[in-house]
């Protein structure tokens, strides 16, 4: 059914794009990334047959084409990961759409990708795509998410978003030989809707962003099928797991200040089964170009709230965020994103290192580290995760 | 009575024209230069920036730039690289402000994310070259203190002293030319313990719509790492009719994506 959808959307695009290629000047471009990937997970697995190593490839193509002088323009970017666990190995459309500009609005009919939010450590009013929890651990890789989005810009009361979501996407989760899953597999597909249109349930959101001096600030609404996965547990211990139907307000702010940046996102989420507020706040402060040659280093602090508590899906309810951002600002565009996590009610830890630099002008490598450090045994989702410490390798090519 | 005015009026008039200090010259060719540039409205161009490396290594990149010129406030920009391919859709905004720091606003294609940055860093260098950040940034008068300090033929020689502390820069001295609608041949930038750092030398004029001056090139020598930037422009548009909108945040993800 979904990849059929695709497919129309897709056809009907083509068809269109072609009708109006012949009578305007247009753009084309085409782009490819191949990444190797290897994961080493170095402690023994919690959990029986999971693997401890994980070479993986994956493609990116993309693919754009504009005419109008860029003011109308069709965007394409797919995905396509191989990897030991069959649930990883996965392809998506992250983005095919037809976009429009003229004077003050903006319509994009699609699948698209939209980022919301200012902080760093989590992000909690960023709820338009579904997370792609397969791919990385932070959470920042979506799937492409079908939409008409509708902007109106104007000069004085800053930028209102419209969008209409015809379709939800469900969060895919480890298979039995993947790391980073619970003791049960969670089969994507045995989890339900509270809604009775399910999947096809039609879904509303709505954003005004403004910005005004130092400040920038943005409110939205969220009306339709979460994109967490609400778990509870019966008496008996059963865990039964579904998409609430949520009314989620959020509000993010950043104060830009000199080197500083303040920044604080907070949300509202309100289900029948579910009620809750969380909120993370802090500061990135950037001492730059202290070599004469372009050194900058950032410092950041956030403080996570959740008060759903041990249930949060993200394992952050009461946690300190710590972390240092390190650019070299050189030819290879080096650098480095060193931070930890850690609870303030118990010992759980978590430590990552991210680095990254070009070679030459068509490769880039990357090294990732995630250190899971004494994490409490009554932790609700963390505890599954405690022996999944990593390196990540990835090389990419451009093509 | 009526002839002592008179002869008050010439004296008071001489006296300008021969005691104009050198701080009121100095701005005086800085402002001659903006109205020499003013009402070219808005403008877009290519760029390719050759980074050399002190052994003659090179690197290339390749962004675009839009400019929207605007007259009560400093000019709107919108940058995008198009190479090296990883960082393909990169794109900045920039809102220069003749009082105060700039507003910018940094657009990450990987993640769709827009965000804003701090523009406290100037001296830094813009994307490994050796343009620093406030060497890009529109160039409003009043972000100077201004010296003149001689003339060589046509060209005029003013020393530019940054009102911002946090500038890398103690002064530039930069040459002007005043037969051709006042437009910049050269400037030397002397860093904080005055020594001479960079020579930036801008040559290939063009005219363009027979009123603005645009270089074809830029050449940028470090003096003191012997690493050079050369930024090459073409297809220069002025007639291109830009608003406000195509300098909004989502011109900026449009942009970039």
């Amino acid at each position: 059914m979904k990849n059929a959808f695709i497919l129309i959307a897709f056809l009907s695009f083509h068809a269109f794009a072609k009708a109006q290629t012949e009578t305007k000047k247009t753009t084309q471009e085409f782009e490819l990334e191949i990444e190797t990937e290897y994961r080493y997970f170095y402690e023994n697995a919690q959990f029986e047959q999971q693997e401890d190593h994980y070479p993986s490839i994956a493609l990116r193509p993309e693919y754009s084409i504009e005419w109008n002088k860029g003011y109308e323009g069709i965007h394409f970017k797919g995905f396509l990961r191989l990897d030991r666990d069959n649930e990883r190995t996965h392809w998506d459309i992250r983005t095919l759409y037809y976009q429009k500009a003229k004077n003050n609005w903006e319509l994009s009919i699609g699948l698209k990708k939209v980022y919301w939010g200012v902080t760093e450590s989590n992000h909690l009013v960023d709820i338009i795509n579904q997370t792609d929890a397969v791919e990385s651990f932070d959470g920042e890789d979506k799937l492409g998410q079908p939409m008409i989005q509708f902007s109106w810009i104007t000069n004085r009361w800053g930028t209102f978003d419209f969008f209409y979501l015809p379709f939800h996407r469900k969060r895919t989760f480890p298979g039995t030989e993947g790391r980073l899953r619970f003791a049960t597999v969670i089969d994507k597909d045995d989890v339900g809707y509270e809604s009775g249109a399910q999947e096809w349930r039609q879904d509303i959101a709505f954003r005004w962003k403004y910005y005004i001096g130092a400040f920038d600030i943005g409110v939205s609404h969220f009306y339709g099928n979460g994109r967490e996965p609400l778990f509870t547990v019966s008496p008996t211990g059963t865990i039964n797991a579904f998409y609430p139907v949520i009314n989620q307000t959020g509000i993010d702010i950043q104060i830009t200040h000199n080197a500083f940046l303040w920044k604080v996102e907070s949300i509202y989420r309100h289900a029948k089964a579910q009620d809750f507020i969380a909120l993370v706040g802090g500061l990135e402060y950037t001492f730059s170009n202290i070599d004469g040659n372009g050194l900058d280093i950032g410092l950041l602090g956030e403080y996570l709230y959740d008060e759903r508590d041990e249930l949060a899906l993200t394992a952050l309810q009461n946690d300190l965020f710590f972390g240092s951002r390190i650019a070299f600002n050189d030819i290879q565009d080096t650098s480095i994103l060193i931070g930890g996590i850690t609870d303030l009610e118990n010992s759980s830890t978590i430590m990552s290192l991210e680095a990254s630099r070009r070679f030459g002008s068509n490769w880039t490598a990357e090294i990732e580290a995630r250190i899971f450090n004494n994490v409490d045994t009554s932790e609700f989702i963390l505890a599954n995760f405690r022996n999944d410490s990593f390196l990540r390798v990835s090389i990419s090519r451009f093509f | 009575m009526k002839t002592s005015i008179i002869t008050l009026l010439f004296l008071a008039t001489f006296t300008v024209g021969i005691a104009q200090t050198p701080q009121e010259r100095g701005i005086e060719i800085a402002k001659a230069a903006e109205t020499a540039d003013l009402g070219f409205g808005s403008s877009t161009v290519a760029i390719k920036m050759t980074l050399k490396n002190k052994n003659g290594q090179t690197s290339e990149r390749y962004l675009e730039n839009k400019t929207l010129e605007l007259t009560e406030d400093g000019d709107k920009s919108l940058i995008v690289f198009n190479s090296p391919k990883d960082v393909k859709g990169t794109a900045t905004l920039t809102f220069t402000h003749k009082q105060g720091s700039d507003d910018q606003w940094l657009y990450l294609p990987a993640i769709a994310r827009v965000k804003r940055i701090s523009s406290n860093n100037k001296s830094g260098p813009f994307v490994g070259s050796e343009f620093a950040y406030e060497d890009l940034s529109s160039q409003e008068v009043e972000k100077y203190n201004y010296t003149f300090i001689k003339e060589e033929g046509s060209n005029l020689i003013v020393e530019q002293d940054p009102v911002d502390p946090k500038s890398g820069y103690t002064r530039r001295l930069v040459t002007y030319n005043k037969d051709k609608g006042y437009r910049i041949e050269k400037i030397e930038f002397y860093d904080r313990k005055n020594a001479l750092l960079k020579t930036l030398t801008y040559s290939n004029y063009k005219l363009y719509k027979n009123k603005f001056w645009r270089a074809s090139t830029f050449n940028m020598v470090n003096h003191q790492s012997n690493k050079e930037t050369l930024l090459e422009f073409s297809d220069y548009n002025f007639e291109v009719d830009l608003a406000e909108e195509d300098f909004s945040q989502v011109a900026l993800k449009r942009a970039g994506s």
